[in-house]
């Protein structure tokens, strides 16, 4: 089967906002702040001290410095909505019943929106002293 | 709907396979972050919880898949700069082969040099 595209260069007649082109202008410009957060979130994470050192303390290290907050509900923000669009465009591609790519993307969308939320509350409100009993793990900042 | 796509310019060739591993590098690293969002949630509930989680994080086995990790991203970022310069920069489809190599080739580099490293610290830390 042989698919013509009539003159695929004449400007576009619908009216209304061109969602598709600001879905294509968002993955190439989330995608390039992303290198940097995502780079900079493995180097502090993953290359300097090693997994290793995560742990609570570690957490509390970063998260009681508004520098890394910001950075990462940023991080959070763009590769969540980054990462559900681009699904978004797989099930467009394969799903073939209309109602399966329907519910397939309204599913994606409420997960992305539900993890944006906790992600972001769990950034925002995190507290350190969450246990004061605690010994082993307990932050400097509590005692 | 057409079942067999009848081109063969792209078909087989580099734009194909960059794009295939470019999907399934964005997929894998999706389902990475559901998870990952859940994991760090637990700071927010009980410390000893997460610290319970991050433990299986620094076991080797998960080392490993952290390498993977690592290496879907590596690829995806870079093949994404060049599919934003395929789009944008005048030059960019002549030289989109070129730069797949150049993708591929920056990315072992980096991750030639970050793997010894990490597996040096998951297996000190599995000592
Ligand atoms: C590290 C920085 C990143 C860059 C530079 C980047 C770049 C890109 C670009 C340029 C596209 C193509 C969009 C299009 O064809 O219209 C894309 C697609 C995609 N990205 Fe990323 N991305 C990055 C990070 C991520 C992350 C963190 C995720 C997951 C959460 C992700 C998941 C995806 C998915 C699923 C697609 C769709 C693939 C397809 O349609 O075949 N990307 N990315
Ligand atoms: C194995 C590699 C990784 C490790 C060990 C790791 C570790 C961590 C840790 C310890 C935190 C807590 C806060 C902080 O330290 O900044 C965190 C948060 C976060 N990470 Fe990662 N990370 C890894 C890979 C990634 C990747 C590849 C992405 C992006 C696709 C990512 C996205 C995030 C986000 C968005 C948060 C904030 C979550 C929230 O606000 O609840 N991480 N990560």
């Amino acid at each position: 089967m042989e698919i013509v595209i009539e003159t695929p260069n004449s400007p576009r007649k619908r009216k209304g906002a061109n969602w598709e082109k600001y879905g294509w202008m968002y993955m190439r410009i989330s995608g390039a702040v992303l290198i940097v957060l995502i780079f900079g979130h493995l180097i502090v994470n993953l290359w300097d001290k090693g997994v290793g050192a995560i742990d609570f303390a570690f957490v509390a290290g970063k998260w009681t410095n508004p520098f890394w907050q910001v950075w990462d509900v940023l991080m959070l923000w763009l590769a969540l909505i980054h990462g559900t669009n681009g699904m978004r465009t797989i099930t467009n591609d394969y799903a073939e019943k209309e109602w399966v790519r329907k519910t397939l993307n309204i599913t994606l969308w409420v997960v992305c929106g539900a993890l944006i939320i906790l992600g972001t509350l769990v950034a925002t409100t995190f507290d350190p002293c969450i246990d004061p009993n605690a010994v082993n793990y307990l932050p400097t900042v509590c005692k | 709907m057409a079942k067999l796509p009848a081109g063969t310019l792209y078909r087989g060739k580099v734009g194909m396979w960059s794009w295939v591993l470019h999907r399934i590098t964005g997929v894998a690293i999706f389902f990475f972050l559901l998870v990952h969002i859940l994991d760090t949630s637990l700071v927010r509930v009980d410390p000893e919880a997460y610290n319970g989680v991050m433990a299986t994080y620094k076991t080797v086995i998960i080392g490993f898949g952290e390498l993977g990790l690592v290496a879907a991203i590596l690829f995806h970022a870079f093949n994404g700069v060049r599919i934003i310069l395929i789009d944008f920069w005048r030059k960019g489809f002549k030289y989109q082969n070129l730069m797949f190599w150049i993708v591929v080739a920056i990315a072992f580099i980096l991750f030639a040099g970050f793997a010894p490293r990490h597996l040096m610290h998951v297996f000190s830390y599995n000592n």
